[in-house]
């Protein structure tokens, strides 16, 4: 097995009181897409900035391509590759300029810098962008020029902090097309913090990041199975009634209860849907039947809905 | 090293001129006062020590350029807020550039700027008086008063610079600084022998000798002045050069370090 291009070992982050990050610890190997999947106030973002050295390591050790977050942070730097989440262009500047300044910072100069400059912006279809001003781009233009500034300097690891805020659904979908083609022609480890589903799906390996814990880390298709066979999801006509341990007792199921409604995961669902509309006819209000998402592992491993973890304090 | 310094600083210059009003502002301003005080207090004013030989437009002259100086600095200054709520900022942050490369950067485009007004100005001023509007001045003009200016203005931008740079990073909006700006900045140029002379004012004498900005000013007097009698009272240049070095040389210490320690 080769060196992983980024590790996290035992992480852990406060602000003040709130503890942000709890013992995360997880590896991402070279030439991988790893998303971070989470609500908002999951800790995605804290954990995006202890890697992007824009915050300290309070406890525990990260690695980016060998190099110690803590104690080399300007070898990091030159490892990584940077998109935000939000802007970090110079709005005065065109995106030309936008790139050539960002070049200098790394120590490119002349020929090279401006090869590589039409390079991208080539790719990322900008180039007829080059002298427009970055304030007067549309959101998904300047998302591009923000891909195109943090490739500039070709960094083996991209970080990007929920790439797609702001981006319609085409643009979103030509960023993933072409994190994707980073990954097979030039080796880019990806990391990337969502919390969209269908975003999450598209990454090689996830992990779940709910209330600064890790709850679940594998593929995504290794997460859906880990939830076993189909998920059935019934709203009781009286919530709060003994419902769900009749359920239990009657088929002899695990049962969670969420937000009112009753959750069961079950090889061979269609027959539990059968059996369990037959038993309980009218304490049944409705049934849903489907196959399990991530969101099903979310609400698995942390008994709620993806949507309730909102932040009190942020 | 060099070339990030260089590259920051002339994006300062590049948002500068794509900001026409942040140059009018900066440098209208202190023209009208120059030309009201001027025109305004020119019957009441007499300059200590000397017999009615200068004009108050006249003692005003190197105040002007020094207000002219430290608004354009501080201004500069202030960026660093925007650039981090605008983000490009964190963008510097996460690159391999130095800290002190970033606060150079910020410095030294900030001092050219403020550099360049101060002379547009002293240019501008030195037509005005042909003019009929102020009157007419006994101005050093020699190579050695204009190099002595130039290197005056360079040393106060650069440490008024340095000195907006420390309250810009501290603070997250442009209103916070604007009430520094008022309590704490504009009473320093007041204070430091721009707008009236130092001498026999009592314990503003005292806090007019503790200000740094002072020198700045002191020295700036003595390069332009003509008559070695309007300057008489004034530090010498010695001091005045080693407190305003002194003085910018503590102020980027205090930006490096802050820079350093401070993640966003």
């Amino acid at each position: 097995m080769t060196d992983p291009a980024l590790s996290v070992e035992g992480v852990s982050f406060r602000y003040g009181d709130r503890q942000a990050l709890h013992d995360v610890t997880f590896a991402v190997q070279p030439g991988e897409i790893f998303g971070l999947l989470g609500p908002n106030g999951g800790g995605k973002t804290t954990l995006f900035r202890i890697l992007s050295t824009t915050l300290p390591v309070q406890q525990g050790r990260a690695t980016l391509a060998g190099h110690d977050v803590a104690a080399s942070p300007d070898a990091v730097r030159r490892t990584i590759g940077v998109t935000f989440q939000s802007p970090s262009l110079d709005p005065k500047l065109t995106v030309g300029e936008n790139l050539t300044y960002q070049g200098h910072l790394y120590g490119m100069t002349g020929a090279t810098l401006k090869q590589r400059c039409d390079d991208l912006l080539n790719r990322l279809g900008l180039s007829d962008r080059r002298s427009d001003i970055a304030e007067t781009l549309s959101g998904g233009l300047k998302r591009r020029v923000e891909i195109a500034k943090s490739l500039l300097h070709e960094p083996r690891i991209l970080l990007l902090d929920e790439p797609s805020t702001g981006l319609d659904p085409g643009a979103r979908h030509d960023l993933w097309r072409y994190l994707s083609q980073l990954r097979s022609e030039a080796g880019v480890t990806v990391m990337v913090t969502t919390h969209l589903m269908e975003e999450a799906e598209r990454c090689d390996r996830l992990g779940l990041l709910s209330k600064g814990e890790l709850v679940a880390l594998g593929t995504p298709d290794e997460l859906r199975t880990s939830v076993g066979g189909d998920c059935i999801t019934v709203q009781p006509v009286e919530p709060g009634s003994d419902l769900p341990t009749r359920i239990r007792e009657r088929f002899e199921v695990d049962v969670q209860e969420v937000d009112g409604a009753i959750r069961v995961e079950r090889e061979q669902g269609h027959e539990l849907v059968r059996d369990l509309v037959a038993a309980f006819p009218n304490a049944v209000k409705s049934v849903a039947f489907g196959k399990p998402t991530l969101e099903d592992v979310f609400i698995q491993r942390t008994g709620h809905h993806f949507w309730d973890e909102e932040p009190s304090d942020s | 090293m060099p070339l990030a310094v260089w590259s920051l600083t002339k994006r300062e210059l590049v948002r500068f001129v794509r900001q026409r009003s942040r140059a009018i502002g900066a440098f209208l301003q202190p023209v009208i006062f120059w030309v009201l005080f001027g025109t305004g207090l020119s019957g009441s004013f007499r300059m200590p020590g000397t017999e009615g030989g200068l004009s108050y437009a006249e003692f005003f002259l190197p105040g002007i350029a020094a207000m002219i100086v430290m608004f354009t600095s501080i201004f500069s200054a202030i960026s660093v807020i925007q650039d981090r709520n605008e983000g490009f900022l964190q963008g510097v942050l996460v690159s391999p550039v130095s800290r002190t490369s970033i606060v150079l950067g910020k410095l030294c485009g900030g001092t050219l700027l403020a550099v360049l007004q101060g002379l547009l100005f002293l240019g501008l001023a030195a037509g005005l008086q042909f003019t009929g509007l102020v009157p007419k001045m006994d101005w050093n003009l020699s190579v050695t008063s204009f190099v002595g200016t130039v290197a005056f203005l360079m040393l106060m931008g650069f440490g008024l610079c340095g000195l907006g740079y420390i309250f810009a990073w501290r603070l997250d909006s442009i209103q916070g600084f604007h009430a520094i700006m008022s309590v704490l900045l504009f009473p320093m140029w007041l204070l430091s022998g721009a707008f009236f002379p130092a001498a026999g004012s009592g314990w503003l004498k005292w806090i007019i000798a503790a200000n740094p900005l002072t020198y700045g000013v002191a020295g700036l007097r003595r390069v332009m002045a003509s008559d070695a009698a309007s300057v008489a009272e004034l530090p010498s240049m010695g001091t005045c050069i080693a407190v305003s070095v002194v003085f910018a040389l503590v102020c980027v210490v205090i930006d490096v370090r802050m820079t350093k320690k401070h993640r966003i």
